[in-house]
C-alpha cells in the first residue's frame, strides 16, 4: 500500500507552526515512515503534483495569494486541517482587523516614526492585501482545527497519527491551548 | 429563598442546601461544578453569561440566581446544556476581539479555560470585528475592551465591595460596553489598584499594569486542570 | 452658556424633587429643552441628583429617543416596521433622503432636520407612519414628503397637515372593551366588596392576562396582595411595543376611563396608594388627553382620598413616559425603567408581585386586562365567562394589519379561528399570518383552522397578514433585525446570538446557504431560545423557528446543495486594497 501523502502550506503566519512540526524531534523519522510529504515549505515543493490525503495549513488569509493557495489546498487535500491560532482565528496578524486597511498602511509606510520618504508599496509582484485577515474556515471548508500558538509537536503528532489510523480526533485537556 | 435547609437533586445526586442558598452555591458546596463566567463568589449574581443555566423541573433557569428549594429536580451536566454553553462561549469569542497568543491573561483566563473545558476547538460563528476602545489612562490599571465579555463583575465589585461606582454599562444590545465614572477615561476615576474591581475580571480586560506574563507557561492556573476542578475536587475528597 | 445649562439642570432636577427614580423624566425634560444630552449635561444631572455620572450615562445611553450627540431641530423618525415596509416605507425613506440631501442617521448641514428610523410605533393599520418631534403622522404617501418638509421648515406645524390625522379604525366593537360604560360603576361596586371577594370574582371569570403571558389575574392580584411590603403598587403596562399591535392605543383613545377604573379596582384589592401607567414614548401625543381624564376622575372622587366615600381608600395614578425601548414592555424591565434606570429585565424569582417597583409587591397588568377587570366588576363574572372558551374566557382585541382590506382593531371572542378572522378583515387570499407579532408565530394556510386562545394560539393581539405576493422570509429577517436592535444586551445568548441569527439567516436568504448553514442557524436558534434571560431572547428566534416548521418549502427552495459556501467574498475583501494601491487583482480562479 502506498504511504499516505501529506502536504503543508503557509499563509499569513510566522512559520512557528512549521517549526512545531519539525519539533516532533525524532518522531519525525517515524512520521516519514508513516507518510510522504508532498507539497510543503519543508521540502520546498511549491505545486501539487497529485492530490494528497492530509493538508495542514498554517496562517490566516490576508492577501489574494493566500486565497489562491488556500483554495488550491482545498482542491488537492482530502482532509484539510487548520493548524495553529492564525489559521484557526486569524491570530496575531488579525489584530489589524479593527483598524481600516488604509490606516494600517498609512501608519506602516507613511506616518510611522521611522519612515523616510514613505510610499504604500504597489509593486505588481507583491500580493494585494485584503481588508481583513480571515481565518481559513471563512474561505474554504476546514475539516479539523488544531489551535495553539504554535500547537505543540505533541498535538500535531497526536492528530496525524489519529487521522492516519482512522481514529477520532480526541485531544487530551492539556493539549488544547489557544496560545 | 428558603429559611431552612432544603434537599434537592442535581443530575440525580441528592444535595442539601443551607438556608438562603442559590442552586449554584449549593452545588459548589456539594462539589458539583456548574459552568459560569459572570458569577463571582464574593459578589451578588449578575445573570449575564447564562452559562450556569440548568433545567429546573424541566425549565431552563440561571442557577446563580435561582433559590434552592425542597425537592427541585435539576439537570446540569447534560449534552444539550453543554452544547448551548459551548455555543455561548463561542459567541463571546467572536463578539469581542480575543487574541489569546498575545494576551497577558492567557492561561489564567476564565473565558479561555471555559472554552477548553467545554471542548471548543475553534469558533466558527461569524466574527463581529467591532472596534472597541482601549483605556490605558490610569496609572496602575488598564481596560482593554477587546477582551471584555460584559460580565459586569467590575461594576458589581466596585459598588458592593469597594463602595465606589467606578464602572457601569453604556449603550444597549450589541453596542453595550463597560463605561467608567468619569467624563473621559479611567485615569480620572478614584479606582485604586487594590480595589476588588481591579481584581475580579475573568478575562484580560481589566488588568494591573506591570504584572503581565509573570507566571511562566506550564504553571498558569488552567495549564493542567480544567476550570472547576477545585470545586469538583472537594466532592471526590468527600 | 455652560452656567445657564447648569441652572437649567438644577431647575429641572428640583422640579422632580431631586428624586433619583425620576431620572427618566429629568432626562426627557432636558432632552426636550436642549435637543440632546451631552456628557457635560450628564455630569450636571449626576451632580444635581447626587449620583454617579456613569449611572446617568448608563440610563441615557440605553434609550433610542435620548441622544447624546446634537441632532437637528426636528427629528423625523420614519417607522421601518415590517408592515410599513410592505406599504412603501422604503420609497418614503428615499423621498426624504433625496429631498433633504442626507441619509438616515444624518442631520442636514443647517442643523434643521435629522432622519432616523424607529421600529413599529403602533400605527400599522395606517402605514407608512413617522414621528416628527414626537408627533405621529400616518398614511404617508410619497407625494406628501415635500409638504411635510415644508411645514417643518416653516416652523414645525405638522399637526395641521392631513397626515397628522390619526385614524381610529375600530372595525369591530364588542361587549367587553368598547361598549358604553358607566363611569365609576366598577369602583363603586368594588368598594362594596372585600378584596377577597373581588379576587374570587376574577377567579370565577377566569380572566387571564392580555399582555402575552396569559397569567391568571386573580392569582397575580392575590400573590401581590398577600406579599409583605411597605407599599404595594399597581402598574399598567401601556408600552405596547410588539410590532403590529395598536389596540392599547385605541383603548387609551376611546376608553381611558375603563383603564383607570381597572387600575383603581386593582389598587383597592392589593392595597396600593400609588399606581403608574407606563406609556410608550410613541404615544406621548395621548398624554394631554389622559391627564384630562385623570383630572376629571380626581374631581369626581374616583381618584384621590377616600375614593367613592370609602374611608382610607386613597389612590392616585401617575403617567410615566418611556423613551423608545421595546424591552420596557417586559414587566421587570418596565419596573427598572420606572425607577429611572436602563430597561434591563430582572432575573426571576423574585417576581414583581413579590419584589417589584422599589422592591415592593407590584402588579403589572396590560391595558386590556385592566379593562376586562373593570367590566367584570360592572357586569359580573358569569357574563364574562359566558364569552369565549372554557380556558380562554372573554374576548380578545386583535390589531389587524398587513395585506387585508380592513386593517384595524377587532374585538373577537376567544376561540375564533384564524380563518374566521381573515374573512372578517378581508384577507381570504392570505399566504401567511403572523400572530402575536415577531415573538409569536408565523402560520401557513394549513394552520388557519387553529384558534385564537390560550390553549391554541395565544397572542397579545398582533395579527399581520401576508398576501401571496410577499416574500415571507424577508419579513422574518426584518423581525430578526428588530430583535437585534431591541435586545437590551444584558445577556450573551440574546445580545450576540440575535446578531448571529441575522447574519446566518441573511446568508441563506441571499442564496448562499448550505444544509450546514441551516443546521448552524437552527442550533443558534435553540441556544438563544433556551439560554436567554427574558422573554425577548426566549422568543427572538421564533420568526425563524416557526417558518422552519410551517414553511419548510421556502427554505428548501433557498438552500444550495453545495457542501460549503464561504461567507468570504474575495471581490469585497480585496476592493479596498486595490483602491489604495491602484492595482487590479490578477487571480487565478480556483473553485472550491
Ligand atoms: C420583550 C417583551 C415585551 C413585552 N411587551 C409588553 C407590552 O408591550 N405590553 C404588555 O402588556 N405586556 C408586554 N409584555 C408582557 C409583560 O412582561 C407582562 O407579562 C404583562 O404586562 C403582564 O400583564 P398581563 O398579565 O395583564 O398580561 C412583554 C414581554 C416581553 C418579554
Ligand atoms: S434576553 Fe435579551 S432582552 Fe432579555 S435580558 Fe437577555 S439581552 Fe436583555
Amino acid at each position: 500500500m502506498a504511504k499516505p501523502l501529506v502536504a503543508t502550506g503557509h499563509f499569513t503566519g510566522c512559520f512557528g507552526c512549521h517549526m512545531s512540526i519539525l519539533d516532533i524531534d525524532e518522531r519525525i523519522l517515524d512520521l516519514v515512515e508513516l507518510v510522504e510529504f508532498d507539497k510543503s515549505p519543508i521540502n520546498d515543493i511549491k505545486r501539487f503534483s497529485r492530490p494528497v490525503d492530509i493538508g495542514l495549513v498554517e496562517g490566516g488569509v490576508s492577501n489574494d495569494e493566500n486565497v489562491e493557495f488556500l483554495r488550491m489546498f482545498r482542491e488537492n487535500c482530502k482532509i484539510l486541517i487548520a493548524l495553529g491560532a492564525c489559521a484557526v482565528t486569524g491570530g496575531v496578524p488579525s489584530i489589524r482587523n479593527t483598524v481600516p486597511l488604509r490606516e494600517c498602511l498609512q501608519e506602516a509606510f507613511i506616518d510611522g516614526p521611522t519612515v523616510v520618504d514613505g510610499k504604500i508599496p504597489d509593486d505588481p509582484d507583491i500580493p494585494i492585501l485584503l481588508d481583513k485577515v480571515y481565518p481559513c474556515h471563512e474561505v474554504v471548508k476546514i475539516d479539523y482545527f488544531l489551535p495553539g500558538c504554535p500547537p505543540s509537536a505533541d498535538v500535531i503528532w497526536a492528530a496525524l497519527t489519529a487521522l492516519l489510523s482512522g481514529k477520532p480526533l480526541d485531544l487530551p485537556y492539556e493539549m488544547v491551548k489557544y496560545d | 429563598m428558603s429559611d431552612k435547609p432544603v434537599t434537592f437533586t442535581i443530575d440525580g445526586v441528592e444535595i442539601t442546601a443551607k438556608a438562603g442558598q442559590t442552586i449554584l452555591q449549593a452545588a459548589d458546596d456539594a462539589g458539583i461544578y456548574i459552568p459560569r463566567l459572570c458569577y463571582h463568589p464574593s459578589l451578588p449574581p449578575g445573570g449575564h453569561c447564562r452559562l450556569c443555566t440548568v433545567k429546573i423541573n424541566g425549565r431552563p433557569a440561571s442557577s446563580c440566581t435561582f433559590p434552592a428549594d425542597e425537592g427541585l429536580v435539576v439537570e446540569n451536566d447534560t449534552e444539550e446544556l453543554n452544547d448551548h454553553r459551548r455555543r455561548i462561549v463561542e459567541m463571546l469569542f467572536v463578539e469581542g476581539n480575543h487574541y489569546c497568543p498575545t494576551c497577558e491573561h492567557s492561561g489564567n483566563c476564565e473565558l479561555q479555560a471555559m472554552a477548553y473545558r467545554l471542548g471548543l476547538l475553534a469558533p466558527t460563528l461569524p466574527y463581529f470585528r467591532c472596534e472597541r476602545e482601549l483605556d490605558a489612562s490610569h496609572k496602575d490599571v488598564y481596560v482593554d475592551r477587546d477582551r471584555c465579555i460584559l460580565c459586569g463583575r467590575c461594576a458589581r465589585a466596585s459598588r458592593e465591595v469597594d463602595h465606589k461606582v467606578v464602572f457601569g454599562f453604556e449603550g444597549r444590545g450589541v453596542h453595550k460596553r463597560i463605561s467608567v465614572d468619569a467624563p473621559h477615561n479611567l485615569g480620572e476615576t478614584n479606582l485604586a489598584a487594590a480595589d476588588k474591581a481591579a481584581e475580579v475580571c475573568p478575562t484580560g480586560c481589566i488588568m494591573l499594569k506591570r504584572k503581565g506574563f509573570a507566571i511562566p507557561v506550564g504553571q498558569r492556573k488552567y495549564d493542567h486542570e480544567p476550570i472547576g476542578s477545585e470545586i469538583e475536587r472537594s466532592r471526590s475528597a468527600k | 452658556m455652560a452656567e445657564a445649562h447648569s441652572t437649567l439642570v438644577k431647575e429641572v432636577v428640583e422640579q422632580f424633587g431631586a428624586d433619583r427614580s425620576r431620572l427618566m423624566d429629568i432626562a426627557r425634560a432636558l432632552h426636550g429643552k436642549l435637543g440632546h444630552l451631552s456628557e457635560d449635561i450628564i455630569g450636571e444631572i449626576a451632580d444635581a441628583l447626587g449620583i454617579h455620572r456613569v449611572e446617568v450615562r448608563d440610563m441615557v445611553s440605553f434609550y433610542a429617543f435620548l441622544s447624546r450627540s446634537p441632532k437637528g431641530k426636528t427629528t423625523i423618525r420614519l417607522c421601518n416596521a415590517v408592515v410599513e415596509r410592505m406599504n412603501g416605507a422604503d420609497e418614503i425613506a428615499q423621498a426624504f433622503e433625496e429631498a433633504l440631501g442626507i441619509r438616515f442617521g444624518e442631520t442636514t448641514p443647517d442643523g434643521a432636520i435629522s432622519l432616523e428610523y424607529t421600529p413599529c410605533m403602533g400605527m400599522s393599520d395606517q402605514p407608512p407612519s413617522a414621528l416628527v418631534n414626537g408627533v405621529p403622522i400616518t398614511g404617508i404617501r410619497k407625494a406628501d414628503v415635500p409638504a411635510i418638509i415644508d411645514a417643518i421648515k416653516k416652523g414645525g406645524a405638522v399637526q395641521s397637515l392631513p397626515v397628522a390625522e390619526i385614524e381610529l379604525n375600530l372595525r369591530q366593537s364588542g361587549p367587553v372593551i368598547f361598549a358604553p360604560m358607566d363611569r365609576g360603576a366598577a369602583v363603586r361596586r368594588a368598594v362594596d366588596m372585600t378584596p377577597d371577594e373581588i379576587i374570587a370574582t376574577m377567579n370565577t371569570a377566569r380572566l387571564r392576562g392580555r399582555g402575552g403571558a396569559g397569567f391568571p389575574l386573580a392569582m397575580k392580584w392575590d400573590f401581590c396582595r398577600k406579599a409583605e411590603g411597605d407599599a404595594h403598587y399597581i402598574i399598567c403596562n401601556a408600552d405596547e411595543g410588539e410590532p403590529g399591535t395598536f389596540k392599547d392605543r385605541v383603548i387609551l383613545t376611546e376608553q381611558p376611563d375603563l383603564v383607570f377604573e381597572g387600575m383603581t379596582v386593582a389598587a383597592f384589592v392589593i392595597g396600593a396608594r400609588e399606581g403608574f401607567l407606563y406609556l410608550r414614548a410613541e404615544y406621548e401625543y395621548l398624554l394631554p388627553h389622559l391627564e384630562q381624564v385623570l383630572a376629571r376622575r380626581r374631581r369626581l372622587g374616583l381618584l384621590g382620598e377616600n375614593i367613592c366615600g370609602r374611608e382610607g381608600f386613597n389612590f392616585d395614578i401617575r403617567i410615566q413616559l418611556g423613551a423608545g425601548a421595546y424591552i420596557c414592555g417586559e414587566e421587570s424591565a418596565l419596573i427598572e425603567s420606572l425607577e429611572g434606570k436602563r430597561g434591563a429585565p430582572r432575573d426571576r424569582p423574585p417576581f414583581p408581585v413579590q419584589k417589584g417597583y422599589r422592591n415592593q409587591p407590584s402588579s403589572v397588568n396590560n391595558v386590556e386586562t385592566l379593562c376586562c377587570a373593570a367590566r367584570i366588576m360592572e357586569k359580573g363574572a358569569e357574563w364574562f365567562s359566558s364569552i369565549g372558551t372554557r380556558d380562554s374566557t372573554g374576548a380578545k382585541l386583535l390589531s389587524v394589519s398587513g395585506d387585508c382590506e380592513r386593517p384595524g382593531v377587532y374585538e373577537v371572542p376567544y376561540g375564533a379561528t384564524v380563518a374566521t378572522v381573515l374573512n372578517m378583515v378581508g384577507a381570504e387570499d392570505a399566504a401567511a399570518v403572523q400572530v402575536g407579532g415577531p415573538s409569536g408565530q408565523c402560520l401557513a394556510p394549513r394552520n388557519f383552522g387553529r384558534s385564537i386562545s390560550f390553549e391554541d394560539i395565544p397572542t397579545g393581539g398582533s395579527f399581520i397578514v401576508f398576501g401571496p405576493q410577499r416574500n415571507i422570509l424577508e419579513s422574518m429577517h426584518q423581525f430578526i433585525e428588530f430583535f437585534v436592535e431591541e435586545s437590551c444586551g444584558w445577556c450573551v445568548p440574546c445580545r450576540v446570538g440575535a446578531k448571529h441569527l441575522d447574519i446566518i439567516f441573511r446568508k441563506i436568504l441571499d442564496g448562499k446557504g448550505t444544509r450546514a448553514d441551516y443546521q448552524q442557524l437552527e442550533q443558534v436558534c435553540m441556544t438563544v431560545k433556551t439560554m436567554s434571560r427574558c422573554g425577548l431572547g426566549q422568543t427572538a428566534a421564533n420568526p425563524i423557528l416557526t417558518t422552519m416548521r410551517n414553511f419548510p418549502e421556502l427554505y428548501d427552495a433557498l438552500l444550495q446543495s453545495d457542501d460549503f459556501i464561504p461567507s468570504f467574498d474575495l471581490d469585497k475583501a480585496i476592493k479596498e486594497g486595490c483602491e489604495i494601491t491602484g492595482r487590479t487583482p490578477a487571480l487565478e480562479e480556483h473553485h472550491v
